[in-house]
C-alpha cells in the first residue's frame, strides 16, 4: 500500500476553491516535489498533508501505518519568530517533543538526537546562539534540524529554499537528497522547479487543477514540464 | 530598613498581601512570556476587565468574589481564545469590545446597587486591604496549581509558543495547550486583580517578559529572568508603597517600568559591545 493516496481531492483556501480533483500517490522512499505558480494551492496541499487543514471532498489516506507523530514538517517562517528569544538547541529539541507523548521532559536520547541533527546540519558552533540572530539560511537549517528530530517516516517541506542564496540552497538540496537516500520519504513545495527536478523522483504540477503527476523524467518531456522549465533542461 | 521591614510584616493584612502578591507576580510573569510572544498580550488585559465586571456582580449579589469571578473569567478566556483564532472576527477588536463591555456592565451594576463608592475605586486600582484569610488560602493553592502545570507542560508550552503549526503537524494537540495557557492566565488575573487593580494587573503579565527579552536571548533564561524580576519588582513595589503610603498596584507597576528601562539600556549597551566584538574579528 502507498504511504499517501489522494483520490479526487478538492481543496479551498479561505473558502475559495484552489484545487479540484487531485489524484496522486506517494510510496515510501519517494521524493515528491510539488511545483506551480503562486496561488496554485501548493502550500495549502502541504498544510492538508500536515493535518493543519481539512479537504473539501475526495479521499486522502495514509498507509504503511503512518502516524502523525512520525512526520517532520518544515513550515514557512512566521512573523512571531522574528523576535522570538530561543536558542538553536531549544528550537531543535522541540522537534523531539512529539515522540514524548504526555511525558513532561526530554530524555537523554532526545538530547542526543537533537545534538546529532544539529551536527548533521553543521549547526554545532551556533548551538547557544539565539534563533533570531541567525541568517535566513542558518534559520532554515535550524528548522530543518527540528523537522528531522520529529521525522521518522515522512518529511514535509514548505518552500525550504525561500530566501536562501544559491550556495545555501545547494547545501540544503544535498542534505535533503541524503535524507531521502537514507529512507525518509520527502514531500516538498518549491518555486524553484529547475533545481527541484534534480533531486525529486516525482513531480506534481498544480495550476487550479493537476497539470502533471508522475516521475521526473516523464515531467521533463511533458507539455507542462517543457513550458514551466522553459526548455532549460535537455533531457 | 530592616526594622521597617519587620514592622511592615507584623501587620497580618500586609503579610497576606505580600504572600499573595508575590505568588501572583511569579505566575503572571511565567505565563506572560508565552502570551507576549504569541501576541496574546491583550487577552490578559481583556480578562482583567471581565474580572472587574464579575467582581461588581458578585458584590451586588452578596456572593464570594473569587468563587464568582474565577469561573466567569475562565469562561471569558475560552471565548477570547476562540475569537482570536477565528479569522472572520478580528481578535483585537473582539477583545476591546468584551473588555469595555464588562467595565460598563460592572459600573452599571455597582451604581444601581451600592452606588459608585470606594469599592469601585478599589476594584479598579487595587487595595491591600481586600484579602481575607480564605482568599489567601485559595490564592496559595491555585498559584501552586498554576506553577506545577506550567513546569509540567513547559516543553509543550515552548513548542506551541514558538511554532504552533509545527506542533500541530507533528501530532501535538496545540489547542489544548492554548486553552491551558488561557485558563491559567484567567486564574492568575483574578487572584491578582483585587490587590493590583483590574486596570493594572495586566502589567504584571506583560512587563517582566518584555523586560527580560531586552537582555536574554533564549527561552529558558527569559522565563527565569521574568520570574525573578517580577517577584523582586513586587517586593520593592510593596515596600515602597508602605514607606510612601502610595497604592500598591501603581507602585509595583512603576517599579516595573523603571526596571524595563534599566534592562533596555543594559541590552542596548550589550548589543553595542557585541557588535564591536564581531566587527573587530
Amino acid at each position: 500500500m502507498a504511504l499517501i493516496t489522494c483520490r479526487g481531492v478538492s481543496l479551498s483556501y479561505d473558502g475559495n476553491p484552489v484545487i479540484m480533483d487531485l489524484n496522486f500517490k506517494v510510496n515510501t522512499g519517494d521524493s515528491l516535489c510539488i511545483v506551480g505558480e503562486n496561488g496554485s494551492g501548493k502550500s495549502t496541499l502541504v498544510k492538508v498533508l500536515a493535518s493543519l487543514k481539512n479537504i473539501d471532498s475526495g479521499e486522502l489516506t495514509f498507509g504503511d501505518g503512518l502516524k502523525q507523530r512520525e512526520i517532520g514538517y518544515l513550515p514557512q517562517k512566521t512573523d512571531a519568530q522574528k523576535d522570538f528569544p530561543a536558542s538553536v538547541r531549544e528550537v531543535v529539541l522541540s522537534g523531539c517533543l512529539n515522540a514524548r507523548g504526555i511525558l513532561p521532559f526530554y530524555s537523554k536520547a532526545d538530547r542526543a538526537k537533537a545534538r546529532e541533527n544539529i551536527a548533521a546540519l553543521g549547526l554545532t558552533p551556533l548551538v547557544r546562539r539565539s534563533f533570531r540572530e541567525l541568517s535566513g539560511g542558518q534559520q532554515q537549517r535550524v528548522l530543518l534540524a527540528r523537522a528531522l528530530c520529529s521525522a521518522k517516516k515522512l518529511l514535509l517541506l514548505d518552500e525550504p529554499f525561500a530566501g536562501l542564496d544559491p550556495i545555501a540552497s545547494a547545501d540544503l538540496y544535498h542534505i535533503i537528497k541524503t535524507l531521502n537516500e537514507s529512507g525518509i520519504t520527502i514531500i516538498m513545495v518549491s518555486h524553484d522547479v529547475k533545481s527541484a527536478v534534480f533531486c525529486a523522483s516525482h513531480i506534481l504540477h498544480l495550476h487550479t487543477h493537476q497539470l502533471y503527476f508522475g516521475d521526473t523524467a516523464g515531467y521533463i518531456k511533458s507539455e507542462a514540464g517543457k513550458r514551466f522549465l522553459g526548455g532549460a533542461i535537455n533531457a | 530598613m530592616l526594622e521597617l521591614l519587620s514592622e511592615m510584616l507584623s501587620f497580618s493584612f500586609l503579610l497576606r498581601a505580600v504572600a499573595v502578591g508575590a505568588l501572583v507576580a511569579l505566575c503572571a510573569s511565567l505565563l506572560g512570556v508565552s502570551l507576549v510572544l504569541k501576541r496574546y498580550s491583550m487577552i490578559g488585559d481583556g480578562l482583567s476587565h471581565v474580572g472587574f465586571g464579575s467582581l461588581a456582580v458578585a458584590t451586588a449579589m452578596g456572593a464570594a468574589p473569587l468563587q464568582v469571578a474565577i469561573p466567569v473569567v475562565v469562561a471569558a478566556a475560552f471565548l477570547l481564545l476562540r475569537l482570536s483564532e477565528n479569522s472572520k472576527i478580528r481578535g483585537d477588536a473582539a477583545i476591546a469590545l468584551i473588555s469595555s463591555g464588562s467595565i460598563a456592565i460592572g459600573v452599571m451594576v455597582i451604581s444601581l446597587t451600592s452606588g459608585m463608592n470606594v469599592d469601585v475605586y478599589n476594584y479598579l486600582f487595587g487595595s491591600i486591604l481586600t484579602l481575607s484569610r480564605g482568599d489567601v488560602l485559595i490564592s496559595i493553592v491555585l498559584s501552586a496549581v498554576v506553577l506545577v502545570l506550567y513546569i509540567l507542560f513547559y516543553t509543550k508550552i515552548f513548542a506551541v509558543t514558538f511554532d504552533e503549526n509545527f506542533a500541530r503537524a507533528t501530532g501535538i494537540r496545540a489547542g489544548i495547550y492554548n486553552m491551558l495557557l488561557a485558563v491559567l492566565t484567567a486564574v492568575t488575573v483574578v487572584l491578582g486583580m483585587r490587590l493590583m487593580g483590574s486596570l493594572l494587573i495586566s502589567s504584571l503579565i506583560i512587563f517582566p517578559a518584555l523586560t527580560s527579552m531586552r537582555i536574554f536571548k533564549n527561552f529558558r533564561s527569559v522565563v527565569i529572568s521574568a520570574a525573578v524580576t517580577s517577584v523582586l519588582c513586587f517586593f520593592i513595589g510593596i515596600f515602597t508603597s508602605y514607606i510612601y503610603d502610595t497604592p500598591v498596584g501603581a507602585t509595583v507597576v512603576c517599579v516595573n517600568i523603571l526596571v524595563f528601562f534599566i534592562f533596555g539600556a543594559v541590552g542596548l549597551i550589550m548589543s553595542r559591545i557585541r557588535r564591536k566584538k564581531y566587527a573587530g574579528l
